[in-house]
Formats: structure tokens, C-alpha cells, sequence
């Protein structure tokens, strides 16, 4: 919880008045008896009617600055919970924006999005519900007890003994069930899981005759679902009974030690009343004060899950370096490469050593896991190298500063991303001042003027969320536009022409060697038809460099490149 | 589906058969009735003999010490049968819900069973799930926990309106006329307050869509220095969620103050008019015990009017929950195999589709005029762009469908006069989507045979070049998969589904697609393994690549829905039509 408070700090006042007010209410709550004993003790036994009127009176005005206090209190919790979860989904949003890629892939994409929403409601939710009853129950059950204390000290201890042992019953079931949930929630996700299973291999099961069989698992799935929840079941259906008995046994007792020292002239009717009352404050008290408990209970752990996230260090240190030799032939260096993901004991990447010059385009080819992504993930520094060396220009790119690093390079990731705005909005991501002109280029270059041109508004043509409005090739090739608008140094495209037909590719490749700026372009495929016209071709085998050179040279000096190209056309030769 | 709103189905029918299903349970749920009113009716007697001990303590040497003692063994008598009721109460209620939502979920599961592909391919398997799971449970819970709690609060509500009636008509007429002013109150927050959560998740999914696609997508927000400018977009969102969020937040948490000072004030109206009843002392009707026995059911009146209010929308969804979940049990199950259907035992391999039509639907035909007569061990591609309808084919083959005109025999019998277990015990497939349960590695293999030996399941999987890769997982063949595969790539997915079929290979071959997630060397070694399995085996293959068809004995050539061409590679390739242009583009270049 150290890393959230933070964000309760600006309501201060709200959290400090809020439960005052709470207070305030529950204070006038626990006069009640006192007010209602007087007029027993009072008002009846003198047969003072103004008297009556008066505390009647004092009843209304107790009920009224009760209601005042109440909605105070409300109102004050509603805002320092509220003002909490949005500071704090704030805050939780830039912290994740700042992850590099090594965090996001520890902590997954799906779960990060859980923390911001539904764990950030959950604890928003726990604060509003702790400023208004965790601080109220107790209070009310002490504070029954301290007035018990006053009306009479003997009747007080009925309370001493009959508050633990119902505090104790209510702890102890609360304790005892919440393991069981636990359990049934389990059960629960299973049984739709295997719903689900169902459904999406219908067409598998019943290719093998399994639907008796999958009765079978079901229906025990199901069975041990239900045992659970009955099980369970009996177990809370104690929680009513068992303070009932103890909160009347209280009652009973305060009759008796009642009768007994209102005999003896030390205690009054009404004090026995009031006594009574206090018993059942305190019961209706213990079981919401145990609910509250097992909400905040819940939204304490969506708290811990929350500070996780913000307490992961992010960024990269800038590393300086000696090793800059600046050299501007080349574009790329890679140095006795090494790299081994989180969590894999086998290095995704090793023993690599490549220079690549201004203007070069190099092809990298290899099986799925091969390598390839990592490779040029290296470059833009998304992944730090575990040996050896990435240079851009020349420089150690652990030495630049990382935004300046970036901005001199333009990937086009292998998923085909857009966000949710227009054409243009989803194009100046590439660069934020570029103008018209620029856009259209990238565009016809990107082999995509053609269909913006004919969607309504042209580049103020709305894109929806992820780009659904779009085709795959579509969004593949707005996603290359994006990237030619950076006018980068340096051009990674990964497996990015695969919704492409080979006509459309074959264009792209064109006008990517005719870019004015001359990058130097990374090019990653399965396909040796899309690399096959590089200067050089880089092959990958389990992360390991085992090719490099022309088509021509690969295919004679290469055996795994020939493979590759053998499999794709297998008489051989080529229809060109 | 989710929506509350009722069905067309909502009606007196749905309603005769909930009770229908109710009426297996008759017994305990008239015993939990029993429990509630005993429960109930001993609770509201408790206040009455607390104040009628109350009135035995008088004062000073004036207590009636039988008296008291009586009232509090009744007391405690009282509390045990009540404990004993509620507890028993729940316990039944409990037993009656849980085996209903069970018998109900496995009712739904049997049906699914049984249900024709037409109608879950039509049918999203999120709204099927959701009326199993949460119909079901809502539907339970809504009926016999809202029906107890609603018989509770008629009880508690007559029984205390009865006592004080019969007690005092004064100080009940008091109770009774301020009361309705706490519904109102109540009812008037929930309407005013309904905008307001209306606008609050409208915010909300907003800001949820943007979540989601930013932090979905966060890899190429870095990639592009995008992590700022999404902030401000975000932070506007945010502060309007706020705003919204603190007005629904607080005006729905005033119900509780409000409908607590309502009820206050009913308490000072009872403490009122009773206490000046009670007056001139000894010569008045009423006494201080009946007056904490008033003041106390004051405290209890309006709880039950609260739940009752609620207890109707929800018994109201329960039934709606009902009618959605009445209508998957209803739905038309595939019709049964006929009586004298005969079962394929060694199917020969031939296969013959004799001008076969088949729609999905009646307004849109599909497949006209197929004819097509395979020879045992031949070898068919399907070939054509996406969405031509090459799955159609399958589907016919394997009987998930049938025929709408036309007739498909399989060794010379007409598929529908034969039982689809056999039928489709003939066939192996191997399908586009892949698909593996949340089981063991070696489960999911040795699926069309589960008690295939050890050394069986890693001979297929060797066959497949999947077992190295399981080898490497954290429990060779006994790891458990996560839902769906869990974390394996879609081509070792694809590669467990390949060697099912290897490790009992039947007479006949379907292969979907089979290989599409497999990098071309992979694919080319698989390749091998199924040139091995379809030796001697009639198979049906789709592909996307044509270089895998090309040795095909029969190719057809779909295009929306029909089969344009049909023959083997060179003869297709020298008619020039739609086959050769497919080909040809494929190394255009």
C-alpha cells in the first residue's frame, strides 16, 4: 500500500472528514437508548409529558443531523475515493507507457490492462468502503459497550463476555470460508472453461466420437463444483444462527442480572431496556463490519497486485561509453552478439557480427524462432544485449540517449497496428510536423495512396480502434507509411509485406530503394521470394548466424537458405 | 444476451415450466418455507416476551421473579428453534439452488451435444456460454432466493403490522402511514441515479477501449516515442470518468442515510405515541415493555419493504434468465440416426458426390451440381481464395451438415443412411483451427485413441517432428496445457493436432489447411510424414499453397461457393483458366 497513499495525499481533508463524520453520526446512533431511557425512566415514570415531547424532539433533531452528518460523510468518501482512482489510473498509465519491452513481456499485456481497470475500480471501491464503515463498526461496538458502561457497570459485563465470543464466531466462519471461496471460484472457471473448450472443438470432438466421454468430464466437474459451493454453503448458513443465539443469550442474561439489581433499587427499567438495545446495535454492527472486511480484504490484494506495477524500475540507463569511434560508413554494427530472454535458459541470439553500411538493404531469413524480430529489436534498443554489441553510427546504442536513438529509426512492426483517429492522426506518428506532402509520398510509396485517396476525407479518413475499418493489407501498408514518414536513417520491416500480394510487394520494394533519404533497410521474411533481391541476406538457425551474402552465394554456399528456397519452389526453377 | 430487457418468450409458458421444474423439489422447498415462517414468525415474538419480561421489572422489590425467569426460558426456547429454522433454511435453500444450477448446466451440456452445427456455428459460443453460467445462476439464484426472501418479508411485514394492530391500531397506524415515505425516497434516488451510472460506463468503456489499445499495442507506441502524447488523450478521459463516477457514486450512497432517517423517524413517532399511551401510569392500556417491543419492530419494519421492492426485479430477471435459457434446451437437436442405419465397419476409401446442393441459408445458394467420384487412395485438393467455401466441403463430408439436395455415399452407401459415429470414425481430420483442451501433451494425442501406450503417442509425435519440441517443455508429454494450447506457438499447436491423426490413422484424410502455420522447412518435413499417412488413404486436402496440391489426383477449383474447375494440375494449367491465373500470380515476381 506505501506506493498508493501517495495519491490519497491531495484529500487529505477528504479522508480526515469523512469518517469524522461517520463518527459524528455513529455518536448520535449510540444516544438513542440513553434518549429513550430517559424517557422511560423519566417521562413515563414522572408522567411528564413536555418532557417526553422534549426528548422525542431531540430524537428528530438526531435523526436530521444524522442524515446531514451521513450524506457528509458520503460525499466526502465518494470524493477522496474517486479523486484516488483517477490520480492513480493517471499515474498507472504513464508508469506502464514508460515499460520497455522486457517489462511489458513480464508482465503481459492482458494483465496490465486488468490492473488499470478492473483491480483500480476494486480499490477505489475499498476506499470508499473503509472511509465510511471499517471506521464506523468498531467504533459503534466499542462505543455500545463504553455506554453500556455508563448505564451500569454490572449489565456492562454481559457485553465484555458476549462482543469477543461474537467477534470471535464472526472472524472465525469469515476465515474458514474464505479458502472454500477460493475453491469455488476455482470450480466456477473450470466448468466454463470446459463450456468453452466445448464449443470452440466441437467439430474436433465429434470427429472422434467424444461427446460421451466429454459428458463424463462435465458432469464431474460440475459435481465437484456444486459439492463446493454446498459445502461452503453450510458453513456461512452458521453466521445468522450463531449470533442470534449469542446476541439473545446476552439479552436473556441482561434480563436476569436486571431483574436482579433492579430488585435490589441499583438499576432502573429503562436501564435494562437500554442495555438490551445496545445488544442489538452491536449484532447488526459485527456482521456488516464483517462484510467490509472481506471487501476490503479483496481490494487490498488488487492494491498489492497495483503496486507491483509501479514499483517496477523502468527505463534504461544511458550508458556512456568509450567505445565510439563514430566511424560514418557504417549504418549498423553488430559486435559478438548475445541475447537471452527473461526466463529462457537458452539465448535467443548468439554470435552475431554484422556491419551494415548507409543505403544497404539486408534481408534476414530464418524458421519461425529463429531470431529474426530479436535481432532487429536490438537496434532501437527495445532489448539490451546480454554480450558484446549494438552500434548505430557507430556509437554503443546503450550510449545514445534513447529518445534521439529512436527517432533516427522507423520499424514496421510484424502486427499491423493503427489507433483509433484518422489517416493522418495514425501517419504523424512517424513524425509529429510533417506536412501534407510528406504524407502523400509515404504513402504512394507505401503502395497505399490508392485506397486512401478513395476512403471519404482522404487522409481525414476516420480510423476506428486497432484499425478494424481497415483490411489486413490495408492497415499493413498505412503501417509502412507510417514508418516512411520518419524518413529514418534506419528502416526495419518485419515480415511486413505478408498480407501483400506478390505484385503489390513487389512494388514496395521498388520505391523502397528509391526513398531520397537512402536508409539503410532491414528486411525480414519466411519468404525468400521478399528477400531475394538484398544486397545481402543474412539466414538464421536458432539464433545463430549460419548465411550471409547474396541469393546467388546462399544458394550455393548455404544449405539451410537452399532448404528454405526448395520448399518454396519445389521444381527448382522459377516461372519469373 | 445479457440485457434485462424481456424476451418475446417471457410469458405464462416459461412460468408453468419453472414450476414444473420446481415441482422435483417440492418437498424441500415447502420443508424451507416451513423453516422461513417458523424463522420469521419466532423472531417478531422475541421483542414481545423481551418487553413482557420487561413489564415483570418494575422496581424496587417489585419484581415478578417467576414471571421473568419464565419469559426468559420462552425466550431462549424461542432463539434455539429460530437458530435451528434459519440454519436448516439456508442448508435447504442451498441443496435446492446448487442441484437445480447443476442439473440445469448439465441438462445444457447434453444438449450441446446433440445441437447441429448450423446452430453453434450461428450462434457465438460467448452467448451460449453466458446462458449456461450466468442464465443459469441468475436464474436459480433470482427464483429461490428471492422467492425466500420475499416470503420473509411478507411474513415479517404481516406478522408486525398483525401484532401492532392487535396491540395498539394507534401507534400501528403511525408505523404504517410514515413508512411509504422511505420507498419513495428510495425509488426516487434509483431513477435519478440510473442517468448517471448510464454515463459513468460509457466513460468507462471509453477509457477501457484506450487502455486496451494502448497498452495492447504498447510495443509499437514505444517503437514510435508515442508514450507522452497518449498521456493527455488519456488524462481527459480520466477526468471526466472522475467527474462522472463522483456524482453516481453519491447520490446512489444517499438511499442508505435517507431510508435510515425515514426510519428514524419512525422510531421517534413510535417512542412518541407510545410513550404517551403509556401514560397515567398503571390506569393505561399500554406499558414500557410493549413499547420496546414497538420501538424494536420499528427498527425491523422497513428492512423487509426494501428487499421486497428489489426481491420483484430480480424474480422478474430470474424469469427472463429462464426463457433465454428455455430456449438452448428447446432448440432442435440433430436428428437422430435412423433405426436401421447401418454402421460403416471397413470403410474401401471411395468416395461419391453425386449432384450435390447445399446452402447455408435458403436465400443464398452455395453449392450447385457438385459432382465429383473418388477412387480408393486417391488423392483430392481443394483449391481456391479465401472464404470460396472449401470448409463447406468438409463439413458435408463429415456429415456436420447435410445435403440439401443430391447425396454424398462413402463405400457405396449413402452417408445418411449410415450412423455418424462410424462415418466419422472413418475419417481423420486435421483442421485449420486448431484445438487442444486443457490437458496433458499426451492426452490431447492419443484423443481419437485414449489408451494408446506411451511409446504409441511419442511414435506419433516422432513422426510429426513434435517431439523434440515436447521434450523441451517443463513436463515432456505430462505438461498440462493452459485453455487452448495455452502458451504453445500456433504451429506446435498444429503439430499436436497432426499427430492425433497419426496415432490411429482411419481409411480416409481430411487435412484443412493443415500446414498453414508452419514455416515452409517445418511444413516440407511434415510433408514427408503425410505423404506416409496418405498412402493407400482416400484424403480431401485445402490449401493455401499451391505447391502442396499439386500432385493431387483430382483438383477442384472453388470460387464463391462453386466449383469452377476440376482436374489434375497439367490439365488444369493447360485449360488456362482461373486455376492457371491462381498458379501463375503465386510467382509473378
Amino acid at each position: 500500500m506505501k506506493k498508493l497513499f501517495p495519491f490519497l495525499k491531495p484529500y487529505r481533508p477528504e479522508t480526515i472528514l469523512a469518517p469524522l463524520f461517520k463518527l459524528l453520526e455513529a455518536v448520535f446512533d449510540l444516544l438513542v437508548p440513553i434518549i429513550v431511557k430517559q424517557i422511560i425512566d423519566k417521562g413515563i415514570a414522572n408522567g411528564d409529558k413536555p418532557f417526553i415531547w422534549r426528548m422525542v424532539g431531540i430524537l428528530g433533531v438526531f435523526a436530521a443531523v444524522g442524515l446531514v452528518c451521513a450524506l457528509t460523510a458520503q460525499y466526502f468518501a465518494a470524493r477522496a475515493a474517486v479523486g484516488f482512482g483517477t490520480g492513480l489510473r493517471s499515474a498507472l498509465f504513464r508508469r506502464i507507457q514508460g515499460f520497455s519491452y522486457r517489462e511489458t513481456d513480464r508482465a503481459g499485456t492482458s494483465a496490465l490492462i486488468t490492473r488499470m481497470t478492473s483491480d483500480v475500480n476494486q480499490v477505489q471501491s475499498g476506499i470508499n468502503l473503509t472511509l465510511r464503515l471499517l471506521l464506523r463498526s468498531p467504533i459503534i461496538v466499542i462505543g455500545a459497550i463504553v455506554m453500556a458502561f455508563t448505564v451500569d457497570v454490572k449489565g456492562a459485563l454481559v457485553f465484555v463476555v458476549a462482543v469477543p465470543l461474537l467477534a470471535l464466531v464472526v472472524f472465525a466462519i469469515l476465515l474458514a470460508s474464505f479458502p472454500l471461496y477460493r475453491r469455488v471460484q476455482h470450480n466456477l472457471d473450470r466448468v466454463t472453461g470446459l463450456t468453452r473448450e466445448n464449443l470452440t472443438g466441437v467439430r474436433v470432438i465429434r470427429a472422434f466420437r467424444r461427446e460421451e466421454e466429454e459428458i463424463a468430464n462435465f458432469e464431474a466437474a460440475n459435481d465437484e463444483h456444486r459439492r463446493v459451493q454446498i459445502l461452503v454453503g453450510k458453513l456461512s448458513a452458521f453466521m445468522n444462527p450463531l449470533t442470534l443465539l449469542l446476541v439473545d443469550g446476552g439479552v436473556i442474561a441482561l434480563l436476569l442480572l436486571g431483574a436482579i439489581r433492579v430488585n435490589n433499587g441499583y438499576m432502573t427499567t429503562g436501564a435494562v431496556i437500554a442495555l438490551t438495545n445496545y445488544m442489538a446495535q452491536i449484532l447488526v454492527e459485527l456482521v456488516k463490519f464483517a462484510n467490509t472486511v472481506f471487501t476490503v480484504n479483496k481490494a487490498l490484494a488488487c492494491a498489492g497486485r497495483i503496486q507491483t506495477v509501479l514499483e517496477t524500475p523502468v527505463g534504461m540507463p544511458q550508458v556512456p561509453t568509450t567505445d565510439d569511434e563514430s566511424d560514418n560508413d557504417s549504418a549498423v554494427t553488430f559486435r559478438n552478439v548475445s541475447m537471452t530472454y527473461a526466463g529462457n535458459s537458452a539465448p535467443s541470439l548468439s554470435g552475431i557480427d554484422l556491419s551494415v553500411r548507409r543505403g544497404e538493404v539486408i534481408g534476414v531469413i530464418g524458421s519461425t524462432g529463429s531470431g529474426k524480430t530479436t535481432l532487429v529489436n536490438l537496434i532501437p534498443r527495445f532489448y539490451d544485449v546480454d554480450e558484446g554489441a549494438v552500434l548505430v553510427n557507430g556509437r554503443d546504442v546503450c550510449a545514445w540517449n534513447t529518445e534521439e536513438l529512436r527517432k533516427k529509426i522507423a520499424v514496421v512492426p510484424q502486427k499491423a497496428v493503427l489507433f483509433r483517429g484518422t489517416v493522418r492522426s495514425n501517419l504523424l506518428w512517424g513524425n509529429e510536423s510533417a506536412d501534407d506532402e510528406t504524407l502523400w509520398k509515404a504513402l504512394a510509396a507505401a503502395q497505399a495512396k490508392e485506397f486512401t485517396e478513395q476512403k471519404e476525407g482522404g487522409l481525414d479518413a476516420p480510423v476506428a480502434q486497432n484499425g478494424r475499418n481497415f483490411s489486413g493489407g490495408q492497415r499493413q501498408r498505412l503501417t509502412i507509411a507510417r514508418a516512411l514518414v520518419r524518413k529514418a536513417e534506419i528502416l526495419i520491416l518485419d515480415d511486413s509485406a505478408s498480407a501483400l500480394d506478390y505484385a503489390t510487394e513487389a512494388d514496395l520494394r521498388t520505391a523502397l530503394r528509391e526513398l531520397p533519404e537512402h536508409p539503410a533497410v532491414f528486411i525480414i521474411s519466411q519468404r525468400t521470394a521478399s528477400i531475394r533481391h538484398a544486397d545481402r541476406i543474412l539466414v538464421l538457425e536458432e539464433g545463430r548466424p549460419v548465411g550471409l551474402g547474396t541469393h546467388e552465394e546462399l544458394l550455393t554456399s548455404c544449405a539451410v537458405y537452399r532448404e528454405i528456397y526448395q520448399s518454396q519452389f519445389r521444381k527448382g526453377g522459377e516461372t519469373a | 444476451m445479457k440485457t434485462r430487457k424481456r424476451t418475446p418468450k417471457f410469458d405464462r409458458k416459461t412460468v408453468r415450466r419453472v414450476l414444473k421444474l420446481l415441482r422435483a423439489e417440492l418437498p424441500l422447498f415447502l420443508l424451507s418455507l416451513l423453516c422461513a415462517l417458523v424463522a420469521s414468525a419466532l423472531l417478531l415474538a422475541i421483542p414481545l416476551f423481551v418487553g413482557n419480561a420487561i413489564d415483570l421489572i418494575v422496581g424496587k422489590n417489585n419484581v415478578d421473579w417467576d414471571g421473568v425467569l419464565r419469559y426468559a426460558v420462552l425466550i431462549g426456547v424461542c432463539v434455539l428453534v429460530t437458530a435451528v429454522a434459519q440454519w436448516t433454511m439456508t442448508a435447504l435453500n442451498n441443496r435446492i439452488a446448487y442441484g437445480m444450477v447443476a442439473r440445469l448446466r448439465n441438462e445444457a451440456f447434453r444438449k450441446l451435444q446433440k445441437l447441429p452445427l448450423s446452430y453453434l456455428d450461428s450462434h457465438s459460443s460467448g452467448g451460449i456460454v453466458s446462458r449456461m453460467m450466468t442464465d443459469v445462476e441468475q436464474f436459480t439464484d433470482g427464483l429461490l432466493m428471492g422467492f425466500n426472501q420475499f416470503f420473509t418479508g411478507i411474513v415479517t411485514i404481516a406478522g408486525i403490522i398483525g401484532i401492532m394492530l392487535a396491540i395498539n391500531p394507534k401507534i400501528a397506524a403511525v408505523v404504517i402511514l410514515i413508512t411509504p415515505l422511505s420507498l419513495f425516497a428510495a425509488s426516487f434516488i434509483a431513477s435519478r441515479t440510473y442517468s448517471m451510472f448510464k454515463k459513468q460506463s460509457e466513460v468507462r468503456a471509453e477509457q477501457t477501449a484506450m487502455i486496451d489499445e494502448y497498452i495492447g499495442n504498447h510495443k509499437t507506441v514505444v517503437a514510435f516515442g508515442h508514450e507522452n502524447e497518449g498521456q493527455a488523450e488519456f488524462d481527459e478521459i480520466n477526468e471526466r470518468l472522475g467527474k462522472c463516477s463522483l456524482r453516481a457514486l453519491f447520490f446512489s450512497s444517499t438511499t442508505n442515510p435517507t431510508t435510515r432517517f425515514v426510519n428514524n423517524l419512525v422510531y421517534a413517532g413510535v417512542a412518541l405515541t407510545g410513550a404517551l399511551l403509556c401514560l397515567p401510569i398503571g390506569a393505561a392500556a399500554f406499558t414500557v415493555g410493549r413499547l420496546t417491543a414497538f420501538l424494536s419492530y420499528a427498527n425491523q419494519y422497513t428492512k423487509p419493504f426494501n428487499e421486497i421492492s428489489s426481491v420483484l426485479a430480480e424474480i422478474q430477471n430470474a424469469l427472463a434468465c429462464a426463457a433465454r435459457l428455455f430456449e438452448l434446451l428447446d432448440e432442435e437437436p440433430v436428428a437422430p440416426d435412423a433405426p436401421d442405419a447401418v454402421v460403416l465397419e471397413h470403410a474401401d476409401g471411395t468416395v461419391r458426390l453425386s449432384d450435390v446442393a447445399f446452402s447455408y441459408t435458403p436465400d443464398r445458394e452455395l453449392i450447385r451440381d457438385l459432382n465429383l467420384d473418388v477412387k480408393a487412395g486417391q488423392r483430392v485438393a481443394i483449391v481456391g481464395p479465401t472464404g470460396c467455401g472449401k470448409t463447406t466441403v468438409i463439413n458435408l463430408l463429415m456429415r456436420f451438415y447435410d445435403v440439401n439436395g443430391g447425396s454424398i455415399s462413402v463405400s457405396g452407401t449413402d452417408v445418411r443412411n449410415m450412423t455418424r459415429a462410424s462415418l466419422r470414425g472413418a475419417w481423420g481430420m486435421v483442421l485449420q483451427e486448431t484445438w487442444l483442451r486443457a490437458a496433458t501433451v499426451r492426452e490431447n494425442i492419443a484423443m481419437g485413441k485414449p489408451e494408446a501406450t506411451r511409446e504409441e503417442v511419442v511414435a506419433a509425435a516422432k513422426a510429426v517432428h513434435a517431439d523434440s519440441f515436447i521434450r523441451r517443455l517443463p513436463n515432456g508429454y505430462d505438461t498440462v496445457l493452459g485453455e487452448n494450447g495455452g502458451s504453445l506457438s500456433q504451429g506446435q499447436k498444429q503439430l499436436l493436432c497432426i499427430a492425433r491423426v497419426m496415432l490411429c490413422p482411419p481409411p480416409m484424410l481430411i487435412l484443412d489447411e493443415a500446414t498453414s502455420s508452419i514455416d515452409t522447412r517445418m511444413e516440407l518435413k511434415i510433408q514427408n510424414a503425410f505423404a506416409e499417412l496418405m498412402r493407400g488413404r482416400t484424403s480431401f486436402i485445402v490449401a493455401h499453397r499451391l505447391s502442396t496440391v499439386e500432385e493431387a489426383d483430382v483438383i477442384l477449383v472453388m470460387k464463391d461457393g462453386r466449383v469452377v474447375e476440376q482436374g489434375n494440375h497439367s490439365s488444369l494449367l493447360a485449360a488456362n483458366g482461373f486455376y492457371a491465373h491462381l498458379y501463375n500470380s503465386q510467382f509473378k515476381n
